[in-house]
């Protein structure tokens, strides 16, 4: 009977390790926590080793090295010298910045498998100022060099109101890049997105016209560029099946050792995530209350409780449900079924009245001096 | 289209095949994502070590697990790991 299914068990098979929550970097819709900056104690190298060695016993295959920026961390060749050794495919997630040809042989000397970097937009003022860095001819000129030491090349767009209209250039660049993998994030409003949400939400018809743009180049450049199209989910009818379940597939390490069961979660009030420095990966997985806390449907309201696609979507996202709610436990606002649907609704008409706006409030950049500030 | 038995196949630069001890079988890595791949699809991508042409590959599977009659199904399997890139032709 549909609905009746267990909720699913598994070991990690995602480890996402943040090294760092340093970034030369300001993007505005970085998923980072907003009070970033006051969880500057870094774990050390043995620590990640420790953790890639732990995870990788309980069966985590696919390792994420991100950050802020991972390039900061001096130990980067040691961390994936082992955990190649340890049979890990290994993703770097950089902005690129700060990336040497010389550097770049290193690391695939020492093991690495691929790297993801990130261009803000096709033009050069537009990305500097949304990165806030001078920074685009350098990412381009990473990228060549990424394609010309044998690298699968993923490069990825963060999709918003200050560069949808730009959707044609960015497949253009991409193709002219040489990139084996298009991501085009549409921006998903968490962390500084979710402060800037009135600046950075499209209209549904900006996203209705940039989807059709990419997804006609998907043909053209079939068999040499995959593009990947992640949806903007707040027009969608149903949420997303968050982290592919709590609990399940996804482990996050952030720079200080907290484990979590996604990258947001440490906003979940009273989640009391544990950190690896106090208790081993396993533990962790299998004992903690904040991994087991969504684990199972006992947690959910009316309409999710009794609805027979609980199963598939598990509620949606937690933390969403937070941010737009209030209330952790509520169904993800997204869905059409949740009592609080017209939260949703209201923040694409802000969005759309600020965009109108002649005067627009400006952007909050991610950086030190706004973290602590926004956190006091 | 039909893939002449004298192509040499070749696993891609850009995909690792490895054995999961967790899982209890191989599986394709790739950016940011993963295969699991059954038993006579992982035997044939194995054995896509750019020495091999696809009629010595038949003919090593055909030996390997004392049958005949496998053409068509080990070329079908081939032409979609052509498809998704896992392996690519040389000439």
């Amino acid at each position: 009977m549909a609905g009746s299914e267990p909720y699913p068990r598994g070991n990690p098979r995602w480890l996402l390790a943040e090294l760092t929550y340093a970034c030369p970097l300001q993007c505005p819709y970085c998923s980072n926590p907003i009070d970033y900056a006051k969880h500057s104690n870094e774990l050390s190298t043995d620590d990640w080793l420790r953790v890639f060695t732990e995870a990788r016993a309980m069966g985590a295959v696919q390792l994420g090295l991100s950050g802020g920026e991972p390039l900061i961390r001096k130990d980067l060749p040691e961390l994936i010298r082992h955990a190649r050794g340890l049979g890990y495919y290994i993703n770097l997630i950089t902005s690129g910045y700060g990336l040497s040809e010389e550097k770049i042989v290193a690391l695939k000397e020492a093991g690495l498998d691929h790297i993801q970097i990130s261009i803000q937009a096709p033009e050069a003022s537009l990305n500097n100022y949304l990165a806030g860095t001078e920074s685009f001819e350098e990412k381009k000129s990473v990228a060549r060099l990424i394609k010309k030491h044998g690298y699968p090349m993923v490069l990825c767009v963060v999709i918003h109101r200050e560069n949808i209209h730009l959707m044609q250039e960015i497949l253009e660049m991409a193709e002219e890049l040489g990139a084996d993998y298009l991501e085009l994030a549409n921006t998903q409003y968490y962390g500084w997105a979710h402060i800037n949400r009135d600046q950075l939400l499209p209209s549904k018809e900006q996203f209705e016209q940039a989807e059709a743009i990419a997804q006609a180049y998907k043909e053209k450049v079939k068999g040499r560029m995959k593009i990947y199209y992640v949806v903007p989910d707040l027009y969608e009818d149903r949420p997303k099946a968050c982290m592919n379940g709590w609990g399940t597939t996804f482990l996050t390490v952030a720079p200080d050792g907290m484990a979590l069961p996604c990258h947001e979660a440490r906003i979940l009030p009273g989640l009391n995530c544990p950190n690896v420095k106090d208790m081993s990966i396993r533990e962790i997985w299998e004992e903690s209350d904040a991994f087991n806390r969504f684990r199972n449907f006992e947690w959910m309201q009316e309409p999710c409780k009794t609805c027979p696609e609980k199963t598939k979507d598990f509620g949606g996202c937690r933390c969403q449900a937070f941010l737009m709610t209030g209330d952790m436990n509520a169904t993800d606002p997204v869905c059409s079924l949740s009592p609080k649907r017209s939260v949703v609704k209201d923040a694409i008409e802000h969005a759309a009245i600020s965009a109108k706006e002649p005067n627009q409030k400006p952007l909050v950049f991610r950086n030190s001096k706004n973290s602590k500030l926004l956190d006091s | 289209m039909a893939i002449a038995p004298d192509t040499r196949l070749a696993f891609s630069p850009l995909h690792r095949l490895q054995w999961e001890e967790s899982q209890n079988k191989y599986v394709i890595l790739y950016p940011e994502g993963m295969v699991e791949l059954n038993l006579p699809a992982a035997e044939t991508l194995k054995l896509c070590d750019g020495t091999l042409t696809l009629k010595e590959i038949v003919l090593a599977l055909e030996t390997q697990f004392e049958t005949s009659g496998l053409w068509d199904d080990i070329e079908e399997l081939v032409h979609s790991a052509l498809e998704h890139g896992w392996i690519r032709t040389l000439s």
